[in-house]
């Protein structure tokens, strides 16, 4: 017995002896930490997240949705791209979203997701996206994920610094990344500082159908204007803009817009503006841009022709726009919760400058400028400065906050987050990322109320993280736990396209909001075929419509006979269902756009144009029920004028 | 007491008398369908024809409430049962309150057999170009209790409705009993 209690406690023993032994060499190499890790971005099957995500897709178009902290791709929501998987941009109802002034253009690249916000904290109502290359803005509905209109901007070239919001979206902004020939015309390059402007753009959000417009624009100086934010709390009334390029350099720009020891930020009074906008000091500027909108009752967009838009100029209209000098083409322009630090981060430089909007006030109050540029006032670089963030790192790019005081910027050269405090400029932790890491985004993190816990770098570059795929690979996003001290590396996951920004919010904000069906008795489409009843297939001329219902498991009508080649056939699908995650797809042998996938209670539209003689087949390409691979049907084509008559039926054979 | 007994009965026109759910993993919660004394409905707007179309696999008619002729004359029998209560509670006629009472109970065992025909009807009557036949099998819900029908678990319990029925008789038997003692004091 006693023999047997001594050999225990010596295996005792020397399992504590290996437990502690190798317990020293797994922690230095992080591998403990891994593990805690892995356990905190662990939701386990069954179980949600904490936070949406909603990252940019940079040149997919797109904008895409993660869970957090998993890293779960929830949608990938199609907005200025064209998408098959969807029909976007395909179907009749949703082509009318990608005409812009110069017809219709299938693709963009989406930058700057930013979400709605009342009292300066996201409200999960909406969030708008940036098109960068055919200046755009687009809304998209959280109730739906779904984009329902597109705004195209005047007077832009490049929409970048946008598309900012104000405190209770009263404005989401669109500032100019390059500027052009205001207004656009022929003319030499050459007269780049005489002819060229950057226009700011301010779009309205009504506040209850968040439809937008162009209220106004303010026209700056030939600069680039890269980045925005709005103030909040003492600052609301105002939104800032970076510049670069002040050396208005219009060709090899990286040496020539890299020159001033600094450029500026444009703070725009806009509180101000809309007093001049009223008083009737804008200017009413011939101008051609489209505005389309997606109806969710008629499941259809359309576009409006607009002709003119309202152009404040500084110099008529004094106190509106001031120029707060910022060291060496600064990037992104932050405004902490307070409202009261304005942080430019000076792309080329080592170290942050922090604004304060409090002197920034008191100097244009005693008025003590260092000169005008085109009647804009430039406020002095020493007046306004709250503090510098010292050797913070290299490249600093994107700012956002924690709810305890702290700041986190991203640094692109030195491929790093740097955490320091607001007030103190002291550094107090810095972060690797893998490599080259653009924005980052914290819940919250540029509102008044950050939600705080996690933080999203986006990095350019990924080469050796991930499996290869050949020459072209993902960028990634890299989840870091900020609830302690030290910044954590959790996980990273490839990312859809190149996320240029992100935004987040709590689930708890959208999820109970969030639509299961479209009710069938509020579609108002024209083309809506609200019961099998009602099929039927029409022709006028040339032009066949064809009534069409989907449940599961049949179209009907399902045969169709009468069809000549050199018609042009619409088949409008209207999906019975109402029941939740029941869409059915349809499809046509031969047709040179998509598939339709249409969701319960909805319409769709595919224009069919058959060239040749034969019976075609159709079907649901979406998997809907057990006989899903029964959902189809036939469609008969007869040569031009031939004597086949128009029939159609389901179930029943020639009734 | 016979008062009680009829104001009980008009709970049947505020809650369902009976419920069925049928459970499956890719329908989480449940689909539920409520039986009204006038009508059935479910927990959306849509439910009904969500049940059709998983029905019509097996060949199962499609439930059209307006072709349940009980769901129009049951409650003209239970506004009559209410009336009469009430005309009661003005008499004091104690073997009249015995019979309401017996009569509330035969209705109510008839609307019970009723409901049974109807479930049999619904899954012994199926259609012989059902996609899904599976050999013996009928899907006749459980009348009360849980049943597995393929994929889905099926219960069938009463709802709040027949606990307005039960009360109703409750109060009617102790009008009855109470009549009896006050009638014995005197």
């Amino acid at each position: 017995m006693k023999a047997n209690k001594l050999i225990t406690i010596g295996l005792c023993s020397i399992t504590c002896i290996l437990l502690i032994s190798c317990k020293g060499p797994v922690s230095q190499q992080g591998g403990m930490e891994a593990g805690d890790a892995a356990s905190r971005v662990y939701v386990a099957p069954g179980q949600m997240d904490e936070y949406y995500a909603f990252l940019s897709g940079g040149f997919s178009g797109q904008l895409s949705v993660y869970g957090l902290p998993s890293g779960r791709l929830l949608k990938v929501i199609p907005v200025f791209s064209v998408d098959g998987e969807k029909g976007y941009g395909f179907n009749e109802e949703t082509r009318s979203m990608l005409q812009t002034s110069y017809g219709f253009v299938p693709w963009d690249d989406a930058h700057h997701p930013e979400l709605s916000q009342t009292n300066g904290v996201p409200d999960g109502r909406w969030i708008f996206i940036n098109g960068n290359n055919t200046c755009r803005v687009a809304r998209i509905d959280l109730t739906t994920f779904e984009t329902v209109e597109i705004l195209e901007l005047p007077n832009s070239g490049g929409n970048h610094s946008s598309p900012f919001t104000t405190e209770n979206t009263e404005y989401v902004v669109a500032g100019t990344r390059f500027s052009v020939p205001f207004p656009q015309q022929d003319v030499p390059i050459e007269s780049y500082r005489e002819r060229f402007k950057g226009a700011l753009s301010f779009i309205s959000v009504d506040p209850v159908t968040g439809q937008m417009k162009v209220a106004f624009q303010v026209l700056l100086p030939a600069f680039n204007y890269d980045l925005a934010h709005s103030g909040k709390g003492k600052s609301h009334g105002w939104t800032f803009f970076t510049s670069y390029n002040t050396e208005q350099s219009n060709t090899l720009l990286e040496a020539g817009a890299s020159q001033n020891d600094k450029d500026f930020i444009a703070a725009v009074n806009w509180k101000k503006a809309e007093e001049y906008l009223k008083a009737g000091k804008a200017h009413a500027i011939k101008a051609n841009y489209l505005h389309n909108v997606y109806d969710e009752g008629s499941h259809m967009a359309s576009t409006e022709e607009m002709n003119t838009v309202n152009v404040l100029i500084p110099e008529e209209c004094p106190d509106m726009v001031y120029f707060l000098p910022t060291p060496k083409s600064p990037h992104g322009v932050d405004v902490d919760p307070t409202g009261e630090y304005i942080v430019g981060a000076g792309k080329l430089s080592a170290d942050m400058s922090v604004h304060s909007f409090t002197k920034m006030l008191d100097a244009i109050g005693r008025k003590s400028f260092e000169g005008t540029i085109e009647g804009i006032p430039v406020v002095k670089y020493e007046d306004i400065l709250a503090g510098v963030v010292q050797s913070s790192g290299l490249g600093p790019l994107h700012t956002e906050f924690d709810a305890a005081g702290n700041a986190y910027t991203t640094f692109f050269i030195s491929s790093e987050v740097v955490k320091w405090k607001v007030g103190s400029w002291e550094v107090v932790d810095r972060a690797p990322c893998y490599y080259s890491v653009g924005h980052l985004m914290i819940p919250g993190g540029d509102s008044r109320q950050p939600f705080g816990k996690y933080l999203l770098a986006m990095n350019k570059i990924t080469k050796d993280r991930y499996l290869p795929t050949g020459p072209e690979l993902n960028q990634s996003a890299q989840l870091y736990d900020i609830s302690g001290e030290k910044m954590q590396l959790l996980l990273d996951f490839p990312t859809v396209g190149e996320p240029h920004y992100a935004q987040a919010l709590p689930t708890s904000l959208i999820i109970d909001r969030s639509k299961k069906i479209y009710k069938l008795e509020e579609n108002s489409h024209p083309y809506a075929t609200k019961s099998e009843a009602e099929g039927k297939v029409t022709r006028e001329g040339n032009v066949v419509h064809v009534y069409m219902t989907a449940i599961r498991s049949h179209f009907s009508p399902d045969n169709i006979e009468g069809i000549q080649t050199g018609d042009k056939v619409y088949f409008h699908v209207t999906n019975l269902e109402q029941d939740w995650d029941v869409p059915h797809g349809f499809a046509v042998q031969g047709a040179l756009n998509a598939e339709l996938l249409i969701m319960p209670g909805q319409t769709e539209t595919l224009l069919w144009e058959p060239k040749r003689e034969g019976v075609f087949p159709f079907y649901c390409t979406d998997f809907c029920s057990a006989l899903h691979q029964e959902m189809q049907g036939y469609v008969r084509v007869s040569g031009r004028n031939a004597n086949v008559p128009l029939k159609w039926w389901v179930g029943s054979q020639n009734p | 007491m016979i008062f009680l007994a009829g104001l009980s009965l008009i709970g049947l026109f505020l809650f369902p008398v009976w419920k069925i759910t049928l459970e499956a993993p890719q329908y989480p919660g449940g689909i539920s369908m409520y039986i009204w004394i006038n009508k059935i409905s479910g927990d959306s707007p849509g439910t009904l024809q969500n049940i059709n179309i998983l029905n019509h696999y097996i060949g199962m008619q499609a439930i059209h409430p307006d072709s349940i002729p009980e769901l129009n004359y049951f409650q003209y029998i239970v506004i009559l049962m209410t009336l009469l209560a009430f005309l009661l509670a003005a008499f004091h006629k104690r073997s009249l309150l015995l019979i309401w009472t017996i009569v509330l109970v035969l209705l109510s065992a008839f609307a019970l057999y009723d409901f049974y025909q109807w479930e049999y009807d619904y899954g012994h009557n199926l259609s012989p170009d059902a996609a899904i036949k599976v050999p013996g099998m009928t899907y006749q819900p459980p009348f009360l209790g849980d049943k597995t029908l393929l994929n889905f678990v099926a219960y069938s319990y009463p709802s709040l409705g027949s606990v307005f029925i039960g009360l109703s008789m409750l109060f009617g038997g102790m009008a009855f009993i109470f009549k009896r003692k006050y009638n014995i004091e005197q």
